[in-house]
């Protein structure tokens, strides 16, 4: 079983290197998606990204900590209220949250509607297996805050650049080397991605029939081995690019964001909600 | 084994990220001191690297495919503070851009994959490997046990933390808030799928790179091998100075080992026969169990087998003892010390055998 992520899994259709290549492929659409989302004209896309990161965080934070089923419907709505005034479609959340959550959580959720114990509701026609009120509400808890925090994320994510996510944590005493650090690798995790889809479709490319399954495993292994030593190589040339630029071990970034009335405005609208949240549910 | 946001309770995050903030920082500052200006490009490449790994879908027998982690891969390749903090870089783009995990618990997923996984695949890798030739065989067995060690170590964790969920987080009706399953579906469950499948495919992946880089570049190997020219640069080789780091935050949690005290009631199902005869923690039993109240009699198998062995020390406080506080403290020294005289003793059986091929470099 696949578990659930933004990106969208192979459709398990082909051979092995298909599938390894579309999985790939899949990671690299997300990303040029997620750029094209982020320069659209929206609200989130507005905001100063340290608001949207503290404000996004707080939210999944109370989605996971309120006790209310309710309270728990309304901030869903809430997103996807916040995806609708920021140019991010319902199919587009569907279909990068909704479904993938559904099919994963939703199928480990569903047995808890017969295992926990409690006030049988009713008993399933054919199987008489008890349906309980407890069961049902663990189950809708479970996929509610998955899908709730999961649909808070992507937006994040969908309208906010990588670059300024990352300067944006600077606000919240990330350390500036890690920050430096999740800026390269998420460069370098799509320089990978390209290099391993190139290697594999070479090697497809020179394949007249299926390869048996030792062979696959061989070619998996010998893939990932060769991408490790290009990893090597490639650090020490990164290394030696960076001190040609005048780097000495000290990463500096440089801060250019500024607080508007719109964004003060979105801190205190998160803290409301956050507030009349757990005030409900108390 | 990536654990998506809601599935764990705000307190148990919060106990995750406590747990791992220690690892994260000792492994930052060791591997700091080591690579010093490489250590930005050096990580990001290296984490990038455990982040594609983590997308191959590796053909297992029997047909099937299944995602392997790397967690064996990268503390073969990096040891065990590097590949803490190369597994945790990657937890963080998979989580915040990929949506693979949540946000939340972050630190749970780093606690598993991150550093328990690897922690226990690397002491597989050393005590199975010991000071074999970095092109024997017996490295590549040991890699691949040590994969399926490590992830199905990182998958129990995951295991226990969505199994406590219901006996701790429940509303006011009894319906669990979080992950529903008590421990006795949570374990199985998913160790059902470890045990086979991605146990598989951890092993297949650790093992095949290891055999991979012995005929390629075998100098990526040498980082965590003792082999018979011990490199006087690796923690192993300085004794004491090398892992004081290690020994006082050993230390550390001895001492603070009577905090298990503070704690309420009784732990799940680690009940006593003298417990279901005591009305008092009868009812703590039902109250934890989700109402369910316990056997009225003791058990007859729990009767029969309580008899058998008798603890040298109970309730983990010996008889002469007469602070809990000390006792607890007393107990941690006297399981850790033998722990490290067992390992200590493996350590020497495995070492004392010459390699084979030794002596033909």
């Amino acid at each position: 079983m696949a578990e659930q992520s933004f990106v969208r899994h192979g459709r398990h259709r082909g051979n092995f290197l298909d599938r390894l290549a579309d999985g790939l492929a899949h990671a690299v659409d997300h990303a040029l998606e997620a750029d094209d989302l982020s320069r659209r004209d929206g609200l989130l896309q507005r905001l100063d990204p340290r608001v949207k990161l503290g404000g996004v965080f707080g939210l999944i934070l109370v989605a996971v900590f309120v006790k209310s089923l309710a309270v728990l419907a309304a901030l869903f709505w809430l997103a996807v209220g916040l995806a609708a005034v920021s140019r991010v479609g319902p199919w587009r959340l569907a279909r990068q949250v909704w479904i993938g959550v559904l099919a994963f959580t939703g199928l480990i959720a569903l047995p808890a509607v017969f295992l926990v114990p409690g006030d049988v509701l009713f008993n399933l026609p054919v199987l008489s297996w008890p349906v309980t009120l407890q069961g049902v509400r663990s189950a809708a808890f479970l996929l509610g805050r998955s899908e709730t925090a999961a649909t808070y994320a992507l937006l994040l994510v969908l309208t906010t650049s990588w670059p300024h996510l990352l300067k944006a944590m600077r606000a919240f005493r990330v350390p500036t080397v890690l920050i430096v650090i999740f800026g390269l690798t998420h460069r370098y995790v799509f320089v990978f991605l390209r290099v391993a889809t190139q290697m594999l479709e070479a090697r497809r490319s020179r394949l007249v029939g299926p390869l048996a399954p030792r062979d696959r495993r061989r070619l998996a292994t010998a893939t990932a081995g060769v991408l490790l030593t290009r990893a090597f190589d490639m650090s020490t040339e990164v290394h030696l690019a960076m001190v040609s630029r005048g780097y000495r071990g000290e990463p500096r970034l440089l801060d250019e964001f500024r607080m508007r009335p719109l964004d003060w405005a979105a801190v205190a609208g998160s803290i409301a909600v956050a507030a009349m949240a757990l005030w409900w549910q108390a | 084994m990536h654990i998506p946001d809601g599935y764990l309770s705000p307190s148990t995050c919060a106990v995750a990220y406590a747990a791992a903030v220690p690892f994260w920082y000792v492994a930052l500052k060791r591997v700091q001191r080591l690579l010093q200006s490489r250590l930005v490009p050096v990580l990001a490449v290296v984490s990038a690297f455990c982040f594609v790994i983590m997308m191959f879908n590796l053909p297992i027998p029997g047909g099937t495919t299944a995602h392997a982690v790397g967690i064996g891969v990268a503390v073969v390749v990096l040891g065990p503070s590097a590949a803490i903090l190369a597994i945790s870089i990657a937890l963080m783009i998979q989580a915040l851009f990929f949506g693979d995990g949540g946000v939340t618990t972050y630190g749970a997923n780093c606690l598993n994959m991150a550093i328990v996984g690897p922690l226990v695949a690397y002491v597989c890798y050393r005590l199975i490997a010991a000071r074999a030739p970095i092109e024997a065989p017996r490295r590549v067995v040991g890699a691949a046990i040590a994969g399926y060690v490590g992830i199905n170590a990182a998958a129990l964790l995951a295991a226990l933390e969505f199994g406590i969920q219901p006996l701790l987080f429940h509303d006011a009706g009894g319906a669990p808030l979080y992950a529903p399953y008590p421990l006795s579906v949570a374990v199985p469950a998913m160790m059902l799928a470890h045990l086979t499948m991605a146990g598989a495919a951890e092993a297949i992946i650790t093992g095949g790179v290891v055999a991979y880089l012995q005929r390629a570049n075998p100098d990526l190997l040498r980082s965590t091998a003792i082999t018979s020219d011990v490199s006087p640069d690796l923690p192993a080789a300085r004794g004491w100075y090398g892992v004081r780091q290690l020994w006082i935050g050993v230390g550390a949690l001895m001492v603070l080992s009577p905090l298990g005290l503070i704690a309420a009631g009784i732990a799940w199902g680690e009940w006593g026969a003298e417990d279901f005869q005591d009305p008092a923690v009868r009812a703590q039993i039902a109250h934890a169990s989700s109402n369910v109240a316990p056997p009225a009699h003791v058990p007859q198998g729990l009767a029969h087998l309580s008899t058998i062995w008798h603890a040298p020390m109970p309730n983990y406080v010996p008889a002469f003892m007469q602070s809990a506080n000390l006792g607890y403290i007393l107990s941690a020294v006297v399981g850790t010390g033998l722990i490290v005289l067992v390992l200590s003793g493996l350590s020497w059986l495995l070492g004392r055998r010459p390699p084979s091929g030794a002596g033909q470099a």
